[in-house]
């Protein structure tokens, strides 16, 4: 696997974030393909808890480049986001200087306490100043207000951020840009027309499925189809919270730690609360599929004595 | 800049004629309200050197990923797309006179039951390429040698019964076992039928027919309620960022700053102890606290379940939030809201005790300002926001339009969303402009696109045109 080369083609994308456990499905691999081709950033958005943060992460692995994570959120601005000078270590330079006679001009102090010494570098700036090319993931961008999207416009399309004290700061290397966005609001324009654009949605019973198994290997298959199944059944329910891939494979661990060989009601009830967090929602479910688990088992057991007699 | 991507294997030239070709579809998307700039052309054209133009997926992802920038514009694409390139290809056929010769003889007679479970077993199964085959045999067996009627559409719905395809149900006709298609598969099914017909009718008739803009029934979104309220709750989700900031920057403007006398000390030790930088008090955000009364009287029930939704998106965004619903009577129901999740037993429920509101049936919009004013206006402070959804039709009642003003007095603010068109206010018994005096605001509101504008309006945005 080429460290930090630009991938060849798309299934070689697909295959190596295979390797690190994440299964991307065409779409997901394609984009990701032509983020690295073309330079540009991508925009992933879905519903929460389907992998558009982890894609991230297992690009990073994948291609061995560095993660720097910025975490948006209501009133995020550009000094926790970009740069910040470092007030106090400016303020100890001038109060040593000033303790010696005063030999150098005030020029040169000023020279002095706007260098890149005295600057606290935030996510955006440490992507961009980064030797190494790094993958930039810029999580729930929808969070944030307007203006700190425009913002972003400098950074995402010249990969460049300018200080008024110290110049332009050009990227080295092109970083990798994920933006992720739970669809909260409508991003503007101008970010989109910069970005690529990737929706991730819950993936189908089989590759989920698969992303359980690989998480889970000792789980049987069959039941982990079981397992799946169920997932998507309470997903089609109208949830505050719907189960994320995440909580999937935590459920399924239970139950494997539970050494339970099938998923009936009693165990169902018991790990339910893995996958649904919500007073409400609990009730809903254990209402419609604890329910439907039983009648299951009823039929089961009907049909073995069948079998029996 | 770094970016030595280029020269790698991937590297596809693109065919001669293409890139016109390309420009075309950007077009057509732009026609159908995508906003495709140059640079997004670019890029598309950018990401098709690197992937094989040649793979059908790969092609089309890649330009959904460039052009497409949201899920309603890929859902948008996805029907050009198809449209675009299927033309594109009949067209390059019709003018190289390639077409097939006897399209819909098959050699043998045609097994109607067989087709019949074929056609079932692939939809089940979904594979895509068996029922694209099926489909042109049933076309073959039902369609009288692939005539048909000649309306698409028609022969579609005519094809599907016959072979005993629904939706979850049971099979009409004969067997009667039970298979439940889903219908995704189903749709995907009429989608090749529907597609093998028109290719049929085009090699017929030997020309294409006129390209027409998508309808809005193809692209519409909302079918139920359901659907709509995610996008309702987008849009609320928004009202409440706009609601808790921008009126709070309001506020503080008018009522000017607070100044903090311990910190403008501390700051004067700076200058010797003369007060020189004032220091104000930081404006603390306010909490904002709606208040939402909804017309649900029988002059709104269509407008009503609209409102309904917009109200339980409302509670699920706010924690400090009143909802009442009014005909002649008002009658709280945040309760109801607070303890119920799903809409539908929501507005059953509303129904059930919204029912103590009514009397005679007509909404009573005098009466219900007194009766607001009576109970609750008391909780109302500038920091409060009214909304009031409602078509302001008194049924020839005194509108006390006196006493709704002195609500609109005690409120922060006041909104009036109403479900007609602007065209019909004032017009028979709406006493709008009455009311609208008094507001802060007053907008037509009948689909999430006008409660998005009323977001933009409130956020102090230029209203979007419709």
């Amino acid at each position: 696997m080429a460290a930090t080369g630009t991938p060849a083609s798309v299934d070689d994308v697909k295959s190596s974030l295979g390797e690190v456990g994440y299964l991307a499905d065409e779409p997901a691999a394609l984009v990701s393909y032509l983020a690295q081709r073309l330079g540009k950033p991508v925009l992933v958005e879905g519903p929460a808890g389907v992998g558009k943060t982890e894609l991230a992460k297992a690009l990073s692995r994948a291609s061995g480049r560095e993660l720097i994570r910025l975490q948006c959120y209501e009133g995020l601005d550009e000094a926790k986001a970009l740069y910040e000078w470092n007030y106090r270590k400016q303020l100890l330079r001038i109060q040593a200087e000033s303790g010696e006679e005063r030999r150098e001009s005030w020029e040169a102090v000023q020279e002095d306490i706007f260098g890149e010494e005295f600057i606290l570098t935030r996510p955006l700036l440490a992507a961009i100043a980064s030797e190494d090319p790094v993958v930039l993931l810029i999580d729930e961008i929808d969070k944030t207000d307007q203006e700190f999207e425009a913002m972003l416009l400098e950074v995402l399309s010249d990969f460049q951020i300018s200080i008024p004290e110290l110049g332009v700061i050009e990227a080295r290397t092109r970083p990798l840009v994920v933006l992720t966005s739970n669809n909260s609001r409508e991003l503007t324009e101008a970010l989109k027309r910069r970005c690529l654009y990737l929706w991730l949605d819950y993936p189908v019973v089989e590759r989920e499925v698969e992303i359980v198994r690989l998480h889970a290997p000792d789980l049987d298959e069959q039941l982990a189809r079981r397992l799946i199944e169920v997932v998507h059944m309470v997903r089609s329910l109208d949830l505050k919270k719907p189960p994320s891939i995440a909580e999937s494979i935590d459920w399924a661990r239970a139950v494997l730690l539970l050494g339970a060989d099938d998923l009936d009601r009693s165990v169902f009830e018991r790990t339910m609360s893995i996958i649904v967090k919500h007073r409400a929602d609990l009730d809903i479910v254990a209402e419609r599929v604890g329910v439907r688990l039983g009648e299951e088992e009823k039929l089961d057991l009907g049909a073995a004595r069948g079998q029996g007699s | 800049m770094a970016d030595g991507g280029l020269g790698g294997s991937a590297q596809v030239q693109l065919p001669v004629g293409f890139g016109p070709r390309l420009v075309a579809f950007c077009e057509e998307l732009r026609n159908e309200g995508l906003s495709v700039g140059t640079s997004e052309i670019l890029d598309a054209f950018e990401a098709l050197e690197s992937v094989p133009w040649t793979e059908a997926a790969d092609f089309r992802e890649a330009l959904a990923a460039t052009l497409a920038k949201s899920q309603e514009d890929r859902r948008v694409f996805e029907l050009l797309f198809e449209r675009f390139f299927f033309r594109g290809a009949e067209a390059e056929a019709l003018r190289h006179a390639i077409g097939e010769q006897g399209r819909y003889e098959s050699g043998g007679h045609l097994d109607l039951d067989e087709i019949r479970e074929a056609v079932r077993q692939a939809i089940t199964e979904g594979r895509d390429g068996e029922m694209r085959d099926l489909a042109r045999l049933a076309i073959a067996a039902f369609g009288r040698g692939g005539e048909g009627s000649g309306v698409v559409g028609v022969d579609v719905q005519r094809i599907r019964r016959t072979l005993g395809l629904q939706v979850g149900g049971r099979t009409e006709g004969e067997d009667d076992d039970v298979l439940t298609l889903d219908r995704e598969s189903l749709n995907q099914f009429e989608r090749h039928l529907r597609r093998e017909l028109e290719r049929g009718l085009i090699e017929r008739t030997e020309r294409l027919p006129p390209s027409r803009p998508l309808a809005d029934l193809d692209r519409a979104l909302p079918t139920s309620p359901a659907q709509d309220l995610t996008a309702v709750h987008r849009a609320v989700a928004q009202l409440k960022r706009r609601l808790a900031t921008l009126g709070h920057e309001q506020r503080g403007r008018r009522r000017g700053a607070i100044v903090d006398v311990r910190r403008t000390m501390r700051a004067s030790l700076e200058t010797g102890g003369v007060p020189l930088r004032l220091k104000h008090r930081p404006r603390r955000p306010r909490r904002p606290e709606i208040y939402v009364l909804c017309d649900v009287s029988t002059s709104v029930t269509s407008a009503s379940v609209f409102f309904l939704s917009v109200l339980h998106a409302l509670h699920e965004s706010f924690r400090k939030l009143r909802s009442f619903v009014f005909i002649e009577r008002i009658s709280e129901v945040t309760n109801a809201f607070e303890r119920e999740r799903d809409f539908r037993r929501i507005s059953e429920r509303v129904s059930r005790e919204g029912g103590v509101a009514d009397v005679s049936g007509y909404t009573d919009y005098g009466r219900v300002w007194l009766e607001f004013e009576a109970e609750i206006s008391e909780d109302l402070d500038p920091r409060s926001t009214v909304i009031v959804l409602g078509d302001a039709r008194t049924n020839g009642r005194d509108p006390h339009a006196e006493t709704f003003a002195r609500v609109a007095e005690r409120s922060g603010r006041t909104f009036w969303l109403n479900p007609e068109p602007r065209l019909y206010w004032n017009y028979g018994d709406s006493v709008m402009a009455a009311y609208e005096r008094h507001c802060d605001g007053a907008f037509e509101c009948w689909t999430t696109k006008h409660l998005e504008n009323f977001v933009n309006v409130v956020a102090g945005g230029s209203p979007a045109v419709d």
